[in-house]
């Protein structure tokens, strides 16, 4: 892994407005370290170079006018490419909409630009949202900078890898059931999915409506929170947004754990979970404890059937999401004699086998005669998990769990077997079921001398104290790392 | 406009007699009257450029997300009140199928928890058609096909127009409760003139901001389980709607006595031909896959709300009837016209400065026929019927003395004294009836031997002579006596 070349980002932001570094010099020494590696890595779909040059000599030119350019001025942001951005590509990964423009930006976008950020390209992610490794992608996989033989996870795996290789300070991703935080896991950085409906989704290209939320990819905890802050906050073009302001979460940062509680999620340590990670997530729990928390273990026992309620609610709902694109008014078009047959050729050239396999079992699970016994069931089950969790949230104030079931595994290992990727978000799909916030936090290595990721889970709107427990551990790790590498 | 039953009488091959009756449930969505489209800001109007009114939104393009108009939804609560039905808190769904028009390829509607639910509709003739519910969804947008007669399957290329896409409708569907089309016609402009009142839309079926699907179905009469139906769509018209009705339920009495059965299709009107054709079979029916749609909140209309909708909806045409005919000694179904034009309170004003109610309601159906009526004094029009039903004013007099006073205002009698309108004395009507037998000798034979048809003749000639003076009803009166009665 080479040599991150800036700062945090917090660090650029205060540099350049105070005048003491050019964000114009910040863009181009990222784009260098994008030049050098990228080739191999491919995070990136989509450079933004002239947009994130002429970005930021605006904000250069306006340091020197005496203005404040924002929170995040000047630094360079990496956006999952499917994040809308004016004018600029925005694929999702797929044929289907390889060409496509949208004449509007995200509202994220446009939050992050009105405070200062420069987003600097579209990163590559499984089609649609749609996996865990960055594999379904149309135009090839992202490979973990931790060790090119093995994925970054996904589907936010290359603005996972851009972070972790210090192509961006910053990266912005999506996570339906995991996407943010399992490739923030596999590739070592902080990875954030916010309650549901603290960040806007206009803009963001529906996966699975009710389970999608955008979050930050950082390489610390304080820069997730800096980027968390600025996203988040009430939309009106998002009618599942929250009312009110974003949180305040760098101000109390600091403030520890003790006198919390903490609950360590049995169901989510035991079966599947590779031992050298529950070692990590077990060491997480007394670093924790030493900073006074109260930890003791927690039961939440409908997670258990958190993989199979995601699979019958995302799919049914990606069936309807991905139904526009049907080569009428744009992306892919592939002619035929009328327009079924149209509608037919594209979505058989435009999809790949993935997202075609999701439509199909979304389609069947709505199907008349079969919403009861699927979609129906399903519902229930996310209505028992929410229950469940809230339960545990009366005896505690957090709750802990790995990231993933093992560190990151290599390229093709899972492709031919659904089932064994599907289980890989394991861990992180009951956070989106139960619409509440959750972050990956790096957390040492593994036995292969890759990251592990610990997540800490709070009850919706709880991020604040979930971000000072995230930043006890960093804090730890720091720590350790200071008496030699874990590996 | 009176309902009649729909029933028909075939002689089966056994001969026996079987009585049919028609049984109907209509399906109208209206676009409603509203600033902005359902789920954006872009504006809500016909006839504009085409795809001028158009966002990320309407065009469904990938990362837009619907937000509901609270006009819309203020629109369909004082429909639904004005329908009587039960406003409850309700959800949206999303109705999945593939069509060019459907920018998102599903439409966002309500299934099976919609906001009104439980209403009726009451019809001139004082029937009740009940209202199963009328919920709010999204309208496509238009498509229109180039070449090959307009029809999708042999156009050239199609071009489609999303000005439309997004805009917002209620989908009022009545209980299978009417009998004939000429009852439906009754619904579909009694429903039309509630949502004028209640100024939930403008309810131009020529315009496509109201539009009616037909489900008929045909059962021996007296029995008490409904038939197999087919939905008719393509009804243009109120007159369509009534002649597609006819012709379905008579296409299914025949088939049914020819002894076949009755499939259940959806059928298409051909205004051309007079007859329904096959659209789809309930076998090609689509799947829609309804789920609750998750880019939007359940809608839960607090109650101070539909409270404050209930006190500003105004006094509807059910309603006006009933006051009119109360006030007036008619039936409500007499005065459905008069209320229909708006001059209700015109009348009941009138009658208040001691007009004749027959006189008043005889002039505002047949006289102030798409006169702007709104300048005219009330107390002038009671004048005026006062003058007729005291003799000073023939029929016909009394017409023309309104016609000025529509025009230009003024004292009725004042008017009729300028026009030389005197009432004419019983003599010299008489000696003009008179007149006239004796100038036509051949007719008066006729009259005499009891041929009817010549009546006008005579009343017309006395009118002539006496320049419009004379009273119509006298001078049959005097014929009769002179004829020797």
């Amino acid at each position: 892994m080479g040599e991150r070349p800036n700062l945090a980002a917090t660090e650029i932001a205060a540099a350049v407005r105070a005048g003491e570094r050019r964000a114009a010099d910040v863009v181009d020494e990222h784009l260098a370290v994008i030049r050098e590696r990228d080739g191999e890595i491919h995070a990136f779909l989509t450079l933004m170079d002239e947009h994130a040059r002429s970005a930021a000599e605006g904000i250069d030119r306006r340091v020197a006018a005496g203005e404040d350019p924002g929170p995040l001025a000047g630094v360079p942001v990496a956006l999952k490419d499917n994040l809308c951005t004016r004018g600029v590509p925005t694929t999702c990964s797929s044929r289907i909409l390889e060409h496509w423009r949208p004449p509007y930006d995200a509202t994220v976008v446009s939050r992050l630009v009105a405070a200062g950020a420069v987003p600097i390209g579209k990163t590559n992610l499984d089609e649609f949202a749609m996996g865990s490794s960055t594999e379904n992608s149309a135009f090839g996989p992202t490979r973990n900078p931790h060790d090119t033989g093995r994925v970054p996870g996904g589907s936010s795996g290359g603005s996972a890898a851009a972070v972790a290789a210090g192509f961006a300070p910053l990266g912005l991703g999506s996570d339906t059931g995991g996407s943010i935080r399992q490739p923030a896991g596999l590739c070592g950085v902080v990875g954030v999915k916010p309650t549901y409906g603290m960040v806007s989704r206009y803009g963001l290209v529906a996966f699975a409506s009710s389970l999608d939320q955008i979050g930050p990819l950082a390489p610390t905890v304080a820069d997730a929170a800096a980027l968390l802050e600025v996203i988040a906050g009430h939309d009106p073009l998002d009618s599942t947004s929250i009312p009110g302001p974003a949180p305040a979460l760098r101000a109390s940062l600091d403030q520890g754990v003790d006198g919390l509680r903490v609950g360590v999620i049995t169901e989510l340590l035991g079966e599947g979970i590779a031992p050298d990670v529950r070692a990590r997530v077990e060491a997480a729990a007394d670093a924790l404890a030493a900073a006074g928390a109260k930890v003791e273990e927690a039961s939440v026992p409908a997670v258990g059937f958190g993989l199979s309620a995601y699979y019958l609610i995302a799919p049914a709902e990606a069936s309807s999401n991905l139904a526009r694109y049907d080569g009428v008014r744009y992306g892919l078009r592939v002619e035929a004699p009328t327009t079924g047959a149209m509608n037919v050729a594209t979505r058989t050239a435009g999809f790949g086998p993935e997202v075609k396999r999701r439509i199909m079992m979304g389609s069947f699970v709505l199907s008349s005669g079969y919403y009861d016994a699927y979609y129906g069931k399903a519902q229930k089950v996310r209505t028992l998990i929410i229950r469940d969790f809230a339960a545990a949230y009366e005896t505690f104030d957090l709750l802990v769990c790995p990231t993933t079931p093992t560190t990151a595994f290599p390229l093709g290992a899972k492709v031919s077997d659904p089932l064994a990727m599907y289980l890989s978000d394991v861990c992180t799909i009951p956070s989106n079921l139960s619409g509440d916030p959750a972050i990956s936090v790096p957390f040492g290595r593994g036995d292969d001398g890759l990251p592990v990721g610990v997540q800490v889970l709070a009850p919706a709107l709880g991020e604040a104290p979930m971000f000072r427990a995230a930043a006890v551990l960093e804090h730890a790790m720091a720590g350790a790392a200071g008496e030699g590498p874990s590996r | 406009m009176t309902a009649t039953q729909g029933t028909a009488t075939e002689r089966t091959g056994a001969g026996s007699t079987t009585e049919w009756e028609t049984v109907v449930g209509l399906e109208v969505h209206c676009e409603l009257a509203t600033a902005t489209k359902l789920f954006c800001g872009c504006r809500n109007a016909f006839g504009d450029e085409p795809n001028t009114n158009v966002c990320p939104v309407c065009l469904g393009l990938p990362g837009s997300l619907p937000v509901l108009n609270r006009q819309a939804v203020e629109l369909a609560m004082r429909l639904g009140e004005a329908l009587g039905c039960t406003v409850r808190p309700s959800l949206f769904h999303r109705k999945n199928y593939f069509y060019p028009d459907m920018p998102k390829d599903y439409q966002i509607s309500q299934y099976d928890q919609p906001i009104n639910v439980d209403g009726f509709l009451e019809l001139p003739d004082g029937s009740r058609v009940g209202i199963e519910r009328a919920h709010l969804e999204e309208d496509t947008g238009k498509s229109t096909h180039v070449g090959g007669g307009g029809r999708i399957h042999e156009a050239d290329h199609s071009l489609v127009d999303y000005n439309r896409s997004g805009v917002p409708l209620v989908e009022i569907v009545s209980r299978p409760d009417v009998r004939s089309g000429e009852q439906a016609r009754a619904y579909v402009n009694e429903l039309r003139a509630v949502l004028l009142a209640t100024g939930a839309s403008d309810a131009r079926m020529e315009e496509g901001s109201m539009r009616v699907d037909a489900n008929v179905s045909v059962r021996p009469a007296g029995s008490a389980t409904l038939g197999t139906r087919c939905e008719v769509k393509n009804l243009n018209s109120t007159r369509s709607l009534g002649r597609a009705i006819e012709y379905e339920a008579r296409r299914q009495i025949d088939l049914l006595t020819a002894g076949e059965r009755v499939v259940q299709q959806t059928r298409h009107w051909d205004e051309a031909d007079g007859r329904t054709h096959v659209l789809r079979s309930k076998e090609e029916a689509f799947d829609y896959r309804y789920f609750p749609e998750p880019d939007l909140v359940p809608l839960v209309p607090d109650d101070a709300w539909r409270e404050s909708v209930r006190q500003s909806l105004p006094v509807l045409p059910a309603e006006r009837r009933r006051r009119l005919a109360t006030a007036t000694g008619a039936v409500p179904g007499e005065v459905a016209v008069v209320v229909e034009r708006g001059l209700d309170e015109l009348v009941l004003a009138a009658l208040d400065a001691g007009g004749e109610a027959q006189r008043l309601l005889v002039h505002a159906e047949h006289d102030l026929a798409g006169e702007p009526a709104d300048a005219l004094d009330p107390a002038a029009l009671a004048a005026l019927t006062r003058m007729e039903v005291a003799g000073q004013l023939t029929a016909t007099q009394a017409k023309a003395v309104l016609a000025e006073l529509v025009a230009s205002g003024g004292d009725p009698a004042e008017i009729a004294r300028a026009k030389g309108f005197e009432a004419m004395g019983d003599d010299a009507l008489a000696a003009a009836v008179d007149e006239i037998i004796a100038a036509n000798p051949d007719a008066w034979g006729r009259y005499q031997g009891g041929d009817a048809k010549v009546t006008g003749f005579f009343v017309g000639q006395v009118m002539k002579a006496t320049r419009g003076r004379a009273d119509g009803k006298a001078v049959t009166r005097l014929l009769r006596e002179r004829a020797g009665a």
